[in-house]
C-alpha cells in the first residue's frame, strides 16, 4: 500500500508531467487562457489517462512484450516493436468514446472543450504516460495508480497557469513578451516551484 | 515555382516558425536541450518524419475519407516514428537511451500532425515534402539554439567538448547547474520569443486586456 501511495504522490508532483518532463506542452500553453476550460480539459486528461495507461499495460504484458505471446504458444516472439502504432491506437479509439460519452451526459463541457477533445490524441502527455510505463516496466496495479496520479499531477499543472493567466492578463507586458512569451516565463518559474518537491523521498 | 519552393522552406525558419508563433512541438524542444548531441539527433528524426509524412499523406489525399482522416495520418507517421526509432537504436544505441521517451512521441508532436492537416491534406507531393523539412529546420534552429545556450552555460561544453574550462577542472567558468534543469528550458525558450518578437513587430500578440494609461492626456 504504501509503494502504491509513494508512487502516486511522486507521479503527481515530483515527477510532473507538463512541468518536469514537459509533456502534454502544446495544450498546455495554448488551453489555460481560462480556468473553466483548463479544468475541464484536466479533467478529461485525468479521464484518459486513467484508461489508457492500465489498458496498454495489459495490451504490452499480454501481447507485445519479448516473451509475451508464449499462453499462445509462441514463446520467441517479440512484438515490441509495434508498441507505438497499438498505443497510438488504443489512445484514440478512448479519445473518440469519452467524446461520444461526453456529447451524451455533459454537453456543456463538451461545447467547452470543442476543438481540444481531439487534441488529447496528440496529446503527449497521454502517449508520454503510456511509454513511462513500459520504460519503467510498471505492472498492472502500478500502472493505473501511476495513471491517475501522471493525469492529476497535468490537471493540476494547467488550472494553476489557467490561474496565474488570469490575473496575469491585468498586468503590463513587455510587446514583446505578451502571450506566449510570459506565459513560457511564467511556466518556468512554476517548474521551479515544483522542483522544490524533487528533494522528498518516497 | 522557385519562388514557391523557396517560401516553403524558409518562411518557417523565422517568419513563421512552428515553435515561437504556431506553439506546435514545444514538448520536445523543451526536454531533449540539455545537450547539442541530443538536439541535433532529434531535430533530423523529426524533420525526416514531417517530410515523409507530409509527402506520403499528401500523395495519398484524394482518397483519404475526412471522418476517419486523423487516423489514417496517425497510422502513417505512427509507422515512420517506429522506422525512425528503430534505426536509432541500430545505429546509435546510447543516443537512443538517451533521448529515451522522446522519439516516440514524434507520433504526438503536432508540427508533424498539424502540417499533415493544414498542408499536406491541400498540396501536392513535392511541395508537402519540402513545407514537412522547412517546418523541420525551423523546429531544429529554435533546438539548437536552446541547447547551445543550455550546454555551454550549463557545462561549459559544445557537443560535448570542453569551450569553457570549469572550475572543477581547474578553470575559471562556474557552471551554471539550472541550465540543465527544467525552467531554464522554459526561460530561455521564452526569452528567445522576445527576442524574435522585438524584431519582427508584427508578431506581437494583441494585449487581452487594455492597460488604462493614466499619466497620459490624450483618451485611449
Amino acid at each position: 500500500m504504501e509503494h502504491y501511495l509513494s508512487l502516486f504522490i511522486r507521479s503527481i508532483f515530483i515527477e510532473n508531467l507538463a512541468l518536469s518532463f514537459f509533456l502534454g506542452m502544446c495544450t498546455f500553453l495554448a488551453v489555460s487562457k481560462k480556468i473553466e476550460t483548463a479544468l475541464g480539459l484536466g479533467i478529461a486528461v485525468i479521464l484518459v489517462q486513467m484508461i489508457t495507461v492500465p489498458a496498454n499495460n495489459l495490451i504490452y504484458q499480454f501481447l507485445l512484450k519479448d516473451g509475451a505471446l508464449a499462453w499462445a504458444g509462441y514463446p520467441d516472439v517479440d512484438l515490441s516493436f509495434l508498441g507505438l502504432i497499438s498505443f497510438i491506437g488504443v489512445i484514440a479509439a478512448m479519445v473518440q468514446i469519452l467524446e461520444m460519452a461526453m456529447d451524451k451526459f455533459t454537453p456543456a463541457l463538451y461545447n467547452a472543450l470543442g476543438i481540444f477533445l481531439p487534441l488529447i490524441t496528440v496529446n503527449c502527455a497521454i502517449l508520454g504516460g503510456t511509454l513511462f510505463m513500459v520504460e519503467r516496466d510498471y505492472n498492472l496495479a502500478e500502472s493505473a495508480v501511476y495513471g491517475v496520479g501522471s493525469g492529476l499531477g497535468w490537471a493540476l499543472a494547467i488550472t494553476a497557469i489557467a490561474g496565474i493567466r488570469e490575473k496575469l492578463k491585468y498586468s503590463d507586458v513587455p510587446d514583446g513578451l505578451q502571450g506566449l512569451g510570459i506565459t513560457f516565463i511564467t511556466a518556468g518559474l512554476m517548474a521551479l516551484g515544483f522542483m522544490a518537491f524533487s528533494g522528498i523521498q518516497l | 515555382m522557385a519562388g514557391e519552393i523557396k517560401a516553403a522552406v524558409y518562411d518557417p525558419l523565422i517568419d513563421n516558425n512552428p515553435i515561437t508563433l504556431q506553439v506546435l512541438g514545444v514538448c520536445s524542444a523543451l526536454a531533449v536541450t540539455t545537450n547539442m548531441m541530443a538536439a541535433l539527433i532529434m531535430s533530423i528524426a523529426l524533420t525526416t518524419v514531417t517530410a515523409f509524412a507530409s509527402a506520403i499523406i499528401s500523395s495519398i489525399r484524394n482518397h483519404i475519407p475526412s471522418s476517419i482522416r486523423i487516423i489514417v495520418q496517425m497510422t502513417i507517421i505512427a509507422s515512420l516514428v517506429i522506422v525512425v526509432d528503430q534505426l536509432l537504436k541500430a545505429y546509435a544505441y546510447e543516443a537512443s537511451k538517451q533521448l529515451s521517451v522522446f522519439v516516440g512521441l514524434i507520433i504526438t508532436n503536432c508540427i508533424v500532425l498539424g502540417r499533415a492537416e493544414a498542408y499536406a491534406m491541400k498540396n501536392p507531393p513535392a511541395m508537402s515534402f519540402l513545407d514537412g523539412i522547412g517546418n523541420g529546420l525551423g523546429y531544429s534552429l529554435i533546438l539548437m539554439v536552446v541547447a547551445f545556450f543550455r550546454e555551454l552555460l550549463g557545462t561549459g561544453k559544445l557537443f560535448g567538448h570542453t569551450i569553457i574550462p570549469v572550475a572543477n577542472d581547474g578553470g575559471w567558468y562556474i557552471p551554471n547547474g539550472l541550465m540543465l534543469l527544467p525552467p531554464s528550458a522554459f526561460f530561455v525558450i521564452g526569452l528567445l520569443i522576445w527576442l524574435i518578437r522585438s524584431i519582427k513587430k508584427e508578431q506581437v500578440e494583441p494585449a487581452d486586456y487594455q492597460i488604462h494609461q493614466v499619466h497620459r492626456t490624450e483618451v485611449l
